[in-house]
């Protein structure tokens, strides 16, 4: 077992207050990653866990050990930097073998399991060199290597693919989670991409301004996000937002002319009833759950073409409503110009609402 | 539109008329040439020709007293031959070596040291910092003047052997076993701030991530400093080495003042002999003749230096 049990964790740098009442759990063998904005306050969290951090508040428990006040050295954890962290002027073979030499393990053992690794992460033929004669995503592996000789449970990662060229991270995504799997570790891993959490996590966390948003599977958190954040964070393009109201007839009314009105179905509609905001809400939309045709339908929305994204597999066309505009994903063989009318409509069964006021899901 | 057009075209046309002809010797070069020239003359005065003229003088038994008016009379490496094989300029040497050594080893040790103390934030650093610096600043011949104020019999140092400790008083400057180690002391003193200051550049660069690998690896103190903290300052610190002794090894100043050489000969340094020959007994071609000894052991010595920083370099 290499659980993570994080409760109540709060930190402030000075006034700034980091995180604030973070609670989380990690499975055992779970690959969780902790995803938000630039300065959420990832980084912080898996320096707490790690012992580089002291939280100000809140328990950290690994297998049912509480670890808050240990070292990082008594809590045998690895961690993975972002900068990689080598000793620059030691081998690969010494970076890898210097976590063992420090638990005195035996020579043949310590060459054994190294050589071991090397292999398993294909870097067995660079041994002899330094991390500056390496790319950077052989040093990466490298520091890869040197977390799992040590054959911890539980691996902390800092944003380890960032600093890798695109086709490098596609690449290590996949096999960092092959090697999960194989290692059947327990991974907690953070970044601010969402393509990797979303493309690796078993459940993604989404921390903003040091508060906990939403842990769920990367599938529901891009289908039922919890708030307003969550849905603007998750995917790309991002949802289109537009203010709504919904009326006592339990229908939503888009826009500010009543551009689209939708009635709730009975389900739907009590669970708006229970929810005890104002008539003020925010109607959520992504891209791909709205369509777009040339041959205008009666109930179709009117709206002009702004501009056109080709991306190769799909292509994004922005559509100017009024002040607003509503980016759409449609195939790539859908023609359109800039200044074209077109008809658009939003699906009626993927759409979300949310109070305006507080950021909260209402649907 | 054309009109406007046309007219700048003819305006710079004209402009480049009047401009052309007047300054387009003036290229890029002898802009260079121009701006070097004042510090190359002055260079080649100063610098140069005294270089030229002393490896030259240091082969004739010439005096710039004695046969001023009279040309240098060649005598080949005779000048050389002597020195070398006189036990007196060896003697220098040892003199130069047992002050050097022991004073960049202890200033290394003491600076870097301190400099280990200071790397971290703490309240007073900035007053602490520059009260450490101050020795640096001062002047060599103060700095020699006040400390011969307190070696002196009755001195303060003194006062404090004999009124604290119940010794006799020492004979800093005056016993020929102690007043080289006042040497060693008063540059200790001096110059240990500057080696403080050159680890201290050399540790505040090394990056925290990587002792906070260390810490995750279950390093200890003695192998984090010894695998991370040394292999990153050692560059810098032997840039330290080479500087503080080509410094120490040229001593004269601090020397002149506290010992004047004394007691007897036990602290004249290689600088000291030098200013004997060249100015005391104004033997000015053996004087030339020390001087190029002293240059080429130094370099050997730099050169030494250097290629162990090299070498701490490339692996």
């Amino acid at each position: 077992m290499a659980g993570l049990v994080i409760e109540k964790l709060s930190k402030n740098f000075g006034k700034t207050a980091a995180l604030s009442n973070v609670s989380l759990t990690i499975k055992d063998s779970e690959f969780l990653i902790l995803l938000g904005p630039t300065g959420a306050g990832k980084t912080t969290t898996l320096r707490c866990v790690a012992g580089l951090e002291k939280p100000n508040q809140g328990t950290i428990e690994m297998d049912g050990r509480l670890i808050t006040k240990l070292s990082p050295a008594e809590r045998d954890v690895a961690f993975v930097f972002q900068s990689y962290a080598l000793y620059p002027r030691k081998t690969v073979f010494q970076n890898m073998s210097f976590p063992l030499e420090a638990r005195k393990l035996s020579q043949t053992e310590i060459e054994q399991r190294v050589n071991e690794i090397a292999r398993k992460l294909a870097i067995d033929g660079l041994l002899n060199r330094r991390p500056a004669q390496l790319s950077g995503g052989q040093q990466q592996r490298v520091a890869l290597g040197r977390a799992m000789v040590r054959q911890p449970r539980l691996f902390l990662m800092d944003e380890p693919l960032t600093n890798l060229d695109f086709t490098l991270r596609v690449e290590m995504r996949a096999e960092l989670k092959r090697l999960q799997n194989e290692l059947a570790a327990t991974f907690f891993y953070v970044t601010n991409d969402q393509v990797e959490a979303m493309s690796m996590a078993d459940r993604i966390a989404i921390l903003d301004h040091g508060v906990l948003q939403q842990v769920d599977t990367p599938e529901n958190v891009y289908n039922h996000p919890a708030n307003l954040f969550v849905a603007g964070f998750v995917g790309n393009p991002r949802m289109n937002f537009l203010d709504c109201r919904i009326d006592k007839n339990a229908r939503v009314i888009v826009g500010k002319d009543d551009l689209w009105r939708i009635s709730l179905t009975r389900s739907l509609f009590e669970k708006v009833a229970q929810h005890k905001g104002g008539g003020e809400a925010v109607f959520g939309i992504r891209p791909e759950d709205v369509e777009l045709s040339n041959e205008a339908e009666t109930d179709m929305i009117r709206a002009e073409v702004y501009v056109v994204e080709p991306l190769g597999d799909r292509t994004i066309v922005d559509m100017r409503l009024g002040s607003e505009i509503i980016k759409v994903k449609v195939a790539p063989n859908f023609e359109a110009a800039s200044g074209d009318s077109l008809g658009m409509q939003f699906d009626s069964e993927r759409f979300h609402v949310f109070d305006k006021s507080s950021g909260e899901i209402i649907i | 539109m054309a009109d406007t057009q046309l007219a700048q075209r003819t305006r710079t046309a004209q402009f480049e008329g009047q401009i052309r002809p007047r300054f387009s010797w003036f290229t890029d070069r002898w802009i260079a040439i121009s701006f070097l020239t004042p510090t190359m003359l002055l260079l080649l005065f100063i610098s140069i020709f005294p270089l030229v003229w002393s490896l030259y003088l240091s082969f004739t038994d010439w005096s710039v007293i004695k046969d001023a008016n009279t040309a240098p009379q060649w005598i080949g490496t005779a000048n050389y031959l002597e020195l070398l094989t006189d036990n007196r300029t060896w003697q220098r040497f040892v003199v130069t070596g047992q002050f050097v050594v022991p004073a960049v080893v202890i200033e290394l040790l003491l600076g870097f040291g301190i400099a280990l103390l200071l790397n971290r934030k703490f309240t007073g650093r900035g007053a602490i910092m520059t009260l450490l610096l101050i020795p640096m600043m001062l002047s060599p011949i103060v700095v020699a003047l006040f400390w011969r104020f307190m070696m002196q019999g009755d001195g303060v140092l003194n006062y404090y052997v004999v009124n604290l400790f119940g010794l006799e008083p020492i004979l800093w400057l005056s016993d020929r076993y102690v007043a080289p180690w006042s040497l060693v002391i008063v540059d200790v003193w001096m110059w240990t701030p500057f080696m403080m200051l050159i680890s201290l550049a050399g540790l505040s660069a090394v990056p925290n991530y990587l002792y906070e690998a260390a810490a995750v690896d279950r390093a200890g103190t003695w192998f984090r400093f010894r695998h991370i903290t040394l292999p990153m300052v050692m560059p810098l610190l032997l840039i330290a080495i080479i500087f503080r002794t080509m410094d120490a090894y040229k001593l004269f100043d601090q020397a002149v003042v506290l010992t004047g050489g004394g007691p007897g000969r036990f602290t004249q340094t290689a600088s000291m002999y030098l200013y004997d020959v060249a100015f005391g007994q104004f033997n000015t071609g053996e004087g030339s003749a020390l001087g190029y000894i002293m240059l080429i052991v130094i370099t050997a010595l730099a050169n030494l230096l250097i290629r162990a920083l090299n070498a701490t370099k490339s692996t």
